[in-house]
């Protein structure tokens, strides 16, 4: 008899335990699903990104008690970079009603994008996914600031040609490409090819695929024997480093090395050791932590403990990346407050911020973070908006700004995105007309 | 008490040799069908249908593919994701080359080219045996997972490599596409599952389940008694690879909608022969008790855990999930290497009896 009064009490106690949890506090909140991959192949770029996203918001809540009083409530869903628990994750985000969906990951985002206008979820791709999800008219739900890929590969050759001293100077020259033979690492190549036989080179391409990521021997042998003048990489994850390494191991001249800024990360450099030096990436982000905003997110993320971020790695390339999602997340949520009236806005609403999103260099000052990126505008045409990069170039310990802020070539990227976007609605149709209005 | 078969004489072949003799078992089976063909589409959230049920039944298929290779005939298969892929592939080819053609025609004809996959990739079995024709299977796997990304042809040379499912409907109903409710494609894929399930149980009761069965026991002297190893061994091959390629195909049309190329590899096919061990090798219902299993113990951990206030970060449910799961294959293969079917079938042998713990 005692142990049955007993089991019964645990068992009441247990659930008016979880009652009491269940209830919540009365303010206002919105919540937002940061998928991320701690886990994987990929988790070396995953987890600094992961850390950014999660500790900027944190440092909002913290330090403003939110956006204009609302406080933003996230969690973290697992994707280990695989299609597959992506599209989980947002079959999540759409039950929890997230505000906006971050895929992280070029093939998620490919997953997710015709589902986006049917679930009315905004996705923001920020800098990959599909390029020519730009045309606003085409793909209002998904936006990808600040600029494509197509734009990043334009900067590559662009930066290039300054190099060899004009864009005519490139002809009879060979261009090694060494990517992740998945979407992300495709993207660029017809952009590529078509300057290829524009501007005169030899594009040579050394695809790598994501099983053998570790393992890029065969394709730096080719390179050694191909010789080209400069490589490109477009890699993520265990892909850089061990890049970075084979590229030292042939003795590749580093400075005609350059990346994507996906390449970027420290700890991607690092997989060279001190012959590294001269790597170069595209970034549109600044490093380091010598920003008022970096400074609150020290004193009241990292220091109180509330980061899972090792304090050496505060204030590296892809933490700052994470940073910046997290900063057009929560300027958008605010653009939508104004637009709507509305405190607590919903995924509908947060579509009009993120078409509205407009972050210039007076706002950055009162953010505290001027010169951290270049000035971002979106408009209902075009989601991505071709905005400035610049070039680093590792010293062995870190990076450095090797070239001022410059222009992608927008001249040609644009009518290229705009026939990839046409191709793409064709291929998949029918494709629903845009029903939005356009509130710019 | 309740499950014993007293009382109840059959006064026909036909009935003695039925699936379920028990009326007991057919009233148990009517309530589970019209449960779930009924109330669970009205009554189930979105995300239950959505992410926990359609590929759960999409796996229980595959699953039942695989077992009827390796349960009912004993060839050890790694190369499941490579056939499931292979449907996939066929049922896009076939979709977007005929898009007026019935979807759910065009997934039944997509087997056949997987079956086909299936056959040229199981004749090793013929000469080989065993962990030795798991790496044959595993060379299948490998190489099926390469030309999905290499031959441009099939996914229509479009630049991600990632191949979708564009919007079809039938009977004006959207079947397939992000406009699809999950409510009809749940259906729709419950139906299909359901056929598939009966035609299997059928084949695995009759002459040529019972010579996958004697190949699988003995082969030598299934051989003397006049089987025909390469019949019956191709055969399965083809059945299996029949099963799982409509299972890839529905994986890609009525779950994930778009699918890369690294969505059927090696780790697929873990998964799915997990399942098929967890639930029980040589048995039908085995298959939907480890897919069930399998599919949705991540989800439950990673719903439940923080509902009970146990604060684990996004990547230890994943790493939990691995160990635990992990954990369970051994333990099972130690205490019950039949499976959950087989406690399943204890279960039943102990209700015949119950509330008495003696016949």
């Amino acid at each position: 008899m005692k142990l049955k009064a007993l089991i019964a009490g645990t068992l009441l106690s247990g659930v008016l335990a979880c009652g009491a949890v269940a209830t919540a506090s009365a303010e206002d909140t919105v919540y937002v699903q940061l998928p991320t991959y701690r886990t994987g192949p990929y988790a070396g770029s995953g987890i600094p990104i992961a850390n950014g996203m999660a500790d900027y918001i944190t440092m909002l809540n913290e330090r403003d008690g939110g956006i204009n009083g609302v406080k933003i409530v996230f969690d973290e869903c697992e994707t280990g970079y695989d299609t597959q628990k992506g599209v989980e994750c947002y079959e999540q985000a759409k039950a929890k009603k997230s505000l906006v969906f971050n895929p992280w990951s070029t093939g998620i985002t490919l997953a997710v994008i015709p589902k986006a206008g049917v679930d009315k979820m905004p996705i923001l791709s920020m800098a990959y996914g599909l390029s020519a999800a730009a045309d606003g008219k085409a793909f209002p739900w998904v936006f990808n600031p600040p600029m494509t890929y197509w734009d990043g590969a334009s900067g590559v050759i662009k930066y290039l040609a300054e190099r060899e001293g004009g864009i005519d100077k490139l002809k009879g020259k060979k261009i090694g490409f060494i990517y992740l033979d998945a979407g992300y690492g495709k993207e660029p190549i017809p952009l590529f090819e078509q300057f290829a036989t524009q501007y005169g080179y030899t594009l040579f391409k050394y695809p790598v695929p994501g099983k053998e990521m570790q393992n890029q021997s065969s394709q730096w042998l080719n390179v050694r024997r191909d010789k080209p003048d400069y490589m490109v990489i477009w890699g993520w994850g265990a892909m850089n480093p061990t890049a970075v390494k084979e590229a030292t191991k042939i003795r590749y001249p580093m400075d005609k090395f350059i990346g994507v800024w996906w390449s970027g990360g420290e700890d991607d450099a690092r997989g060279g050791g001190a012959q590294a030096k001269g790597y170069m990436t595209l970034n549109f982000n600044a490093v380091g932590t010598d920003f008022p905003a970096m400074q609150d997110i020290k004193k009241l993320v990292v220091d109180a403990r509330k980061s899972k971020v090792e304090p050496a790695k505060f204030g590296e390339n892809l933490y700052n990346r994470g940073v910046v999602n997290s900063l057009y997340m929560a300027e958008a949520i605010r653009i939508a407050q104004e637009k709507t009236g509305k405190k607590v806005i919903t995924a509908e609403d947060m579509r009009v911020g993120l078409e509205n999103l407009s972050i210039d260099d007076a706002r950055l000052e009162k953010l505290g973070l001027k010169g951290f990126i270049a000035p971002v505008k979106v408009t209902c045409d075009n989601h991505s908006g071709h905005h400035k990069m610049y070039v680093q170039r590792w010293t062995g310990e870190k990076w450095e700004k090797a070239s001022d802020w410059f222009d992608p070539m927008s001249d040609v990227v644009n009518p290229m995105l705009l026939a990839a976007s046409k191709s793409y609605t064709e291929a998949n149709k029918p494709w629903p007309e845009r029903s939005e209005p356009c509130a710019n | 008490m309740f499950y014993r078969e007293a009382g109840q004489y059959k006064s026909s072949y036909e009935a003695d040799q039925a699936v379920f003799p028990l009326a007991q078992d057919r009233i148990g089976m009517a309530v589970i069908l019209v449960l779930a063909a009924a109330v669970v589409p009205f009554i189930a959230s979105n995300f239950v249908l959505e992410a926990i049920l359609i590929p759960f039944l999409i796996l229980a298929l595959a699953t039942i593919g695989l077992n009827v290779l390796t349960g009912y005939a004993g060839q050890l298969s790694l190369g499941t994701g490579g056939f499931m892929g292979a449907g996939a592939y066929a049922c896009y080819k076939l979709t977007t080359s005929f898009p007026d053609a019935n979807l759910i025609l065009l997934i039944l004809l997509s087997g056949f080219f997987a079956a086909a996959v299936g056959l040229v990739f199981g004749l090793p079995s013929l000469r080989i045996k065993g962990l030795y024709l798991a790496v044959a299977t595993l060379a299948a796997q490998f190489f099926l997972e390469w030309c999905f990304i290499r031959i441009g042809w099939l996914y229509n040379y479009n630049v991600s490599g990632a191949i979708d499912s564009p919007e079809r409907r039938m009977f004006g109903l959207v079947l397939t596409g992000p406009n699809a409710s999950p409510v009809t494609r749940y259906l729709t894929v419950l139906a299909i599952v359901l056929g598939v399930t009966v035609l299997v149980k059928n084949l695995v009761r009759g002459r040529i389940g019972r010579s996958w069965m004697m190949i699988r026991d003995m082969d030598i002297a299934a051989e003397l008694m006049g089987i025909r190893p390469l019949v019956a061994k191709l055969s399965a091959f083809a059945v299996s690879s029949y099963i799982c390629g409509v299972a890839g195909a529905m994986f890609v049309f009525f779950y994930l909608g778009s699918v890369e190329p690294a969505a059927f590899s090696i780790t697929l096919s873990f998964q799915i022969l997990f399942m098929a061990i967890i639930g029980g090798l040589g048995s039908l219902i085995g298959c939907y008790f480890g897919a069930a299993f399998l599919w949705i113990l991540p989800i439950f951990l990673r719903n439940v855990l923080p509902m009970l206030g146990i604060d684990v970060g996004a990547e230890n449910i994943v790493h939990l999930t691995s160990m635990i799961v992990g954990v369970l294959i051994i333990l099972f293969l130690i205490w019950e290497p039949h499976g959950l079917a087989r406690l399943w079938q204890v279960a039943k042998e102990k209700l015949r009896v119950w509330p008495f713990p003696y016949a």
